[in-house]
């Protein structure tokens, strides 16, 4: 049984790639440093687009991001299933991107918001959640400028009522986000996006919890059992 | 040498934070009778060449894969 090799690809102004990629090795798999500007994949099993503000935010968060070489690898990529995580930033880019449906606004507050946020899993079945049950509620750093997720009407009811929305805010939705979505699913379940940043809460030392690694944990189950 | 502008909007239906707190500002400035703002951007986009119609469908590729988001804008090109 080999190693699952997780890939984390940084780019110009990317924040957390080196935690995202301390989660990936916590968890048990192997983390493989992908560049931006190189369009390679490296053979990797599975990808985390980490948080940050690549390319300064210019334009609209992910916006520039999602034209970066490595994408032209990556978007047919994970619509040929290949696992996909985006946090915060990377949430921002897959919705660039048009791999996850709507687009990250400027929070509601317009201020910056960094605070451990409760939220609840809805779906325990996709790639990187299936280490969770379903309706179980975790304690996650959100940290973000523009976290509000919005889409039309219709595609908001498509996700809710095809089960695509993956995590919730509880108590209190930090950016004013619609439905209090956190997170959200492709179709296929293994591209997720999320506002909360699951790689900061994988050590009792550095986060409030260790609620964030079975997102990493997840990923590695599968793919050893794939 | 031409200038095309392009104009970008939010949607109607999507909510905009920035142009709102615009609008709270403004009656305690002294500014009464407007009823709301909304915040859009504004590119100047320098040609070499004429904008003729091949120009300005190349511009408007621009505006629809980068300028703007599809998703959440609305926008307009034209001469200047």
């Amino acid at each position: 049984m080999s190693t699952a090799r997780v890939g984390v690809i940084t780019f110009p102004g990317s924040l957390d790639d080196r935690d995202a990629a301390r989660a990936v090795r916590l968890a048990g798999a192997e983390p493989v440093a992908l560049w931006h500007a190189d369009k390679d994949l490296r053979g990797v099993d599975a990808v985390v687009l980490p948080g940050g503000f690549s390319y300064g935010d210019y334009l609209r968060a992910g916006a520039i991001a999602r034209f970066a070489p490595i994408m032209e690898e990556l978007v047919p990529a994970a619509k040929a299933g290949l696992p996909v995580l985006g946090v915060c930033n990377g949430f921002q880019i897959l919705c660039e991107s048009h791999l996850l449906p709507g687009a990250l606004r400027p929070n509601a507050s317009l201020h910056f918001v960094c605070r451990d946020q409760r939220l609840r899993v809805e779906r325990a079945d996709t790639a990187w959640t299936s280490g969770y049950t379903e309706g179980q509620e975790l304690v996650i750093p959100v940290k973000n400028q523009d976290g509000c997720y919005v889409a039309d009407a219709e595609t908001v009811a498509e996700l809710e009522e095809s089960g695509r929305v993956v995590v919730r805010y509880l108590d209190l939705n930090p950016n004013g986000s619609l439905n209090d979505i956190a997170g959200i699913c492709n179709e296929a379940g293994n591209v997720v996006g999320l506002m909360p940043h699951p790689e900061h809460a994988v050590e009792t030392l550095t986060g409030p919890t260790t609620d964030g690694l079975g997102f990493f944990t997840s990923i590695v189950k599968g793919l050893v059992n794939a | 040498m031409a200038r095309v502008v392009v104009d970008v909007m939010l949607k109607p239906e999507i909510l905009d934070p920035q142009g709102q707190a615009i609008a709270r500002k403004l009656p305690q400035m002294g500014f009464e009778g407007v009823t709301g703002v909304r915040q859009g951007k504004r590119f100047e986009v320098e040609l070499e060449g004429p904008a003729d119609e091949a120009a300005l469908e190349q511009v408007r590729k621009i505006a629809e894969t980068l300028l703007a988001n599809p998703v959440i804008e609305n926008f307009e090109v034209f001469v200047e």
